[in-house]
């Protein structure tokens, strides 16, 4: 069946990677973010390598009004409609001490505007009796670190809110991935310190296109990072409290 | 962060730089960095892409599509695309890049900035020649390069190793292919003068030889001739790639080890010659299915010498042959190629002739050897090829590279503070206008 993704934070290296397998499979693409001067030359990209269409489209997390717009144009499309988000960002978390309100905007970057998105994009899927939806998370997400936990909060509010949209699409044959990624080689660690095991995004978008064929519901990528988390949620709290993983 | 401080090095992991490296992933972000040095997947084996303690760009990210006209076979691409990933992608459609180099793992800019060769450079000539247009960054503006509207930046930029400006884009005319396939036959060549004999009645469209470096006496220059054409049909279907895990011990490519493998890897193809059908990669990226296989050389890394002698300097070749065997310090990777006069800019490597590429493991008298090469290929009317190169003089550059002193003009007019320059640029003084 012809399928139309709508990607969310379509700059991220990781997105662009995924967008890519999708063109090889020749499904149409709607690239949603904010640098479209960048989206466009994706878009011709993905056109070039394959996909049937492929299309920049304005997407701000962090301004609703713009959302109805881009599931309208979604709408138009044939067969399955499926979203994948990629949006997030992670201040340094000594920038989030010294300016709290940045937690707002963490928060509607990581998982409030996402969800916001996806709770209007659900009826599509619904009505439509099928689609995918897959977020991507965060190991970060999985326990509170000292270095991070703002973010971590957000994407753990966040998987908790894919918990349930699976809940409520498995119901009307639709899917949903929560993706947790470990540490990617992007934009966002380039030069962090503290990097190990760093994952290239073309291993972990074939990861999650691995995951929505075989209709996985929680992923971790690379795999070893399940085993990492398992012994790191393991720890007691009073022990981890002390810790500075 | 945009600036990571990193250790990084060339491919024969001789040579290495710490520094800071950025690496923007859109436009917006290259645009905002200070000029600096480019760099692309630093498959040159010295130093023509590290800058100690200076700052290096990055561009492996910036590989974008931006159209692809099938009328004219027209590519118009981010220069951080690998030749290995356009091959991928177009082969099947019947268009190949028109030249590429032994891996696919170059990016077009890096291949524009060496000027480099394939193994079909007897009929195609060089990379250069089939970029219709670059698109350089020169300190924050954006200037197009054409070889018709500005011929001296054009010469320049190509074998420019970066000098002229940050490689952005590039439009490539691609080649018609069959399909994704290679039919390939290889035939065995006894001595040298039956070698450069097999490769002078060549037909073949695509062409080059693997040189027994350690043979000596009545087999020396012996080797296995591979040629080449594209064609369609069932793909065999691809192995998957091996990575090296460690770094091999030094026994590895010892003296007799390198003979008795070179012995056997000659004589595998039978008298006759045999004719074999591949998929394209095993045919022009033969080392890309092993990644990081050039830590088989062990932790000092290795040299490859590479020349390109004047077609009636086969004396010297011999020569050169003659002092590799006894060394005792050839590797197995050695290849003798038939090139022709093609190339694009005032710093491009080729010439009519014939080129020798040998590897070196990093010990004992492997650096004079080199040094003494150098000097027999320049004493020959020849030169060797700075993308291989890790050691070679300043003194003698100038020689080989008559056309340096344009290059080194256009160079200071595009980038006058020297923010451009690379280990290699200072090393040679490439952009010495004396
Ligand atoms: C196994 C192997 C086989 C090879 N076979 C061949 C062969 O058959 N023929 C041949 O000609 N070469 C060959 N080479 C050499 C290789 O093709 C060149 O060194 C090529 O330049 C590597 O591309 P790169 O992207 O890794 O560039 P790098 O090595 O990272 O950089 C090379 C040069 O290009 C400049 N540069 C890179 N990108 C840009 C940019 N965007 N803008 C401005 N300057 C830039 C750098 O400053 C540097 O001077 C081979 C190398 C290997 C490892
Ligand atoms: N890299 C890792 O190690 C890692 C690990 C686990 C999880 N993740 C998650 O993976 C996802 C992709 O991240 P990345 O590593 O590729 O980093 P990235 O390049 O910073 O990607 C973040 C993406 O989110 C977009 N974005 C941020 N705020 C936005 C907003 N208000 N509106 C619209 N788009 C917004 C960015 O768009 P702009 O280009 O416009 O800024 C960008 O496309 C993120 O959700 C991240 O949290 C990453």
């Amino acid at each position: 069946m012809s399928q139309t993704w709508i990607l969310l934070g379509a700059t991220s290296s990781m997105a662009r990677a995924f967008a890519r397998a999708l063109a090889a499979r020749g499904d149409s693409i709607l690239l949603a973010g904010r640098d479209m001067a960048d989206l466009k030359r994706l878009a011709t990209d993905c056109a070039a390598r394959g996909a049937a269409m492929a299309e920049a489209v304005k997407f701000d997390a962090r301004n609703p009004a713009g959302f109805a717009a881009i599931i309208a144009r979604a709408a138009r499309q044939d067969g399955q409609i499926s979203a994948a988000v990629f949006v997030g960002s992670m201040p340094e978390q000594s920038a989030i001490d010294a300016a709290p309100e940045l937690i707002e905007g963490t928060v509607s970057d990581s998982f409030t505007g996402p969800a916001m998105f996806l709770q209007r994009l659900a009826p599509e899927i619904e009505a439509r009796g099928g689609g995918t939806i897959v977020g991507i998370g965060s190991v970060a997400g999985d326990r509170g670190r000292i270095g991070n936990y703002v973010y971590g909060a957000a994407k753990a509010g966040f998987h908790t809110y894919l918990s349930g949209l699976r809940n409520r699409l498995t119901r009307a044959g639709g899917h949903v991935v929560t993706v947790k990624p470990g540490f990617v080689d992007t934009a966002m660690t380039w030069g962090l310190p503290g990097m190990f095991l760093v994952a290239a995004p073309e291993q972990v978008a074939r990861d999650i296109l691995r995951a929505v064929d075989r209709k996985k519901d929680v992923i971790y990528t690379p795999f070893f990072w399940r085993y990492i988390m398992l012994i790191i949620r393991m720890i007691p709290e009073f022990i981890f409290k002390k810790m500075s993983v | 962060m945009i600036w990571k401080s990193a250790e990084y090095n060339g491919w024969g992991r001789v040579l290495k730089a710490r520094g800071e490296l950025a690496r923007p992933e859109r436009q917006s972000a290259l645009a905002a960095l200070p000029p600096a040095a480019a760099i692309g997947n630093c498959r040159s084996y010295g130093d023509a892409c590290l800058n100690a303690d200076g700052k290096a760009i990055q561009m492996t990210r910036l590989d974008r599509i931006l159209g692809f006209d099938e009328a004219t076979g027209v590519l118009h691409v981010e220069a951080g695309i690998t030749v290995g990933e356009i091959a991928r992608i177009y082969a099947p459609r019947g268009w190949l890049p028109a030249v590429m180099p032994g891996t696919g793992f170059a990016t077009v800019g890096g291949c524009i900035a060496n000027d480099v060769h394939g193994k079909n450079h007897h009929h195609a000539g060089s990379f250069g020649q089939h970029v219709q247009d670059i698109t350089l960054l020169q300190n924050g503006k954006s200037r197009k390069v054409t070889p018709d509207k500005t011929p001296d930046l054009f010469r320049a930029t190509l074998g420019g190793l970066g000098q002229t400006g940050t490689i952005v884009s590039a439009r490539l005319k691609l080649l018609q292919c069959k399909g994704d396939l290679m039919t390939v036959t290889e035939r065995r060549a006894e001595n040298l003068d039956e070698f450069l004999a097999l490769f002078d009645s060549s037909q073949a469209t695509y062409s080059v030889g693997w040189i027994d470096a350690t043979a000596s006496g009545n087999a020396l220059g012996r080797g296995i001739l591979e040629e080449g054409e594209t064609g369609y049909g069932m793909v065999p279907p691809a192995k998957r790639s091996r990575s090296v895990p460690f770094d091999a011990p030094g026994f590895a490519l010892s003296p007799p080890v390198v003979r008795i493998f070179n012995q056997a890897y000659f004589r595998r193809i039978p008298e006759r010659g045999r004719t074999q059908v591949k998929p394209i990669n095993d045919f022009f990226f033969p080392l890309d299915k092993i990644h990081d296989w050039n830590r088989l050389y062990g932790k000092r890394g290795f040299h490859q010498f590479q020349c390109v002698v004047p077609v009636d300097a086969t004396g010297s070749l011999r020569e050169m042959l003659e002092k590799i065997a006894h060394s005792g310090l050839a590797s197995p990777l050695a290849v003798l190629k038939r090139m022709g006069p093609g190339r694009a800019g005032y710093m491009s490597f080729p010439m009519e002739g014939y080129t020798l590429a040998v590897d070196f493991p990093n010990r004992g008298q492997s650096a004079s050897l080199i040094a003494r090469l150098e000097e027999m290929a320049a004493a020959a009317g020849g030169r060797i090829y700075l993308a291989k190169d890790a050691l070679a003089l300043a003194k003698r550059l100038k020689a080989m590279y008559p056309e340096q002193p344009k290059f080194a003009a256009a160079a200071a007019k595009a980038d006058p503070e020297g923010q451009l320059a690379t280990d290699l640029i200072r090393r040679l003084k490439l952009r010495s206008q004396k």
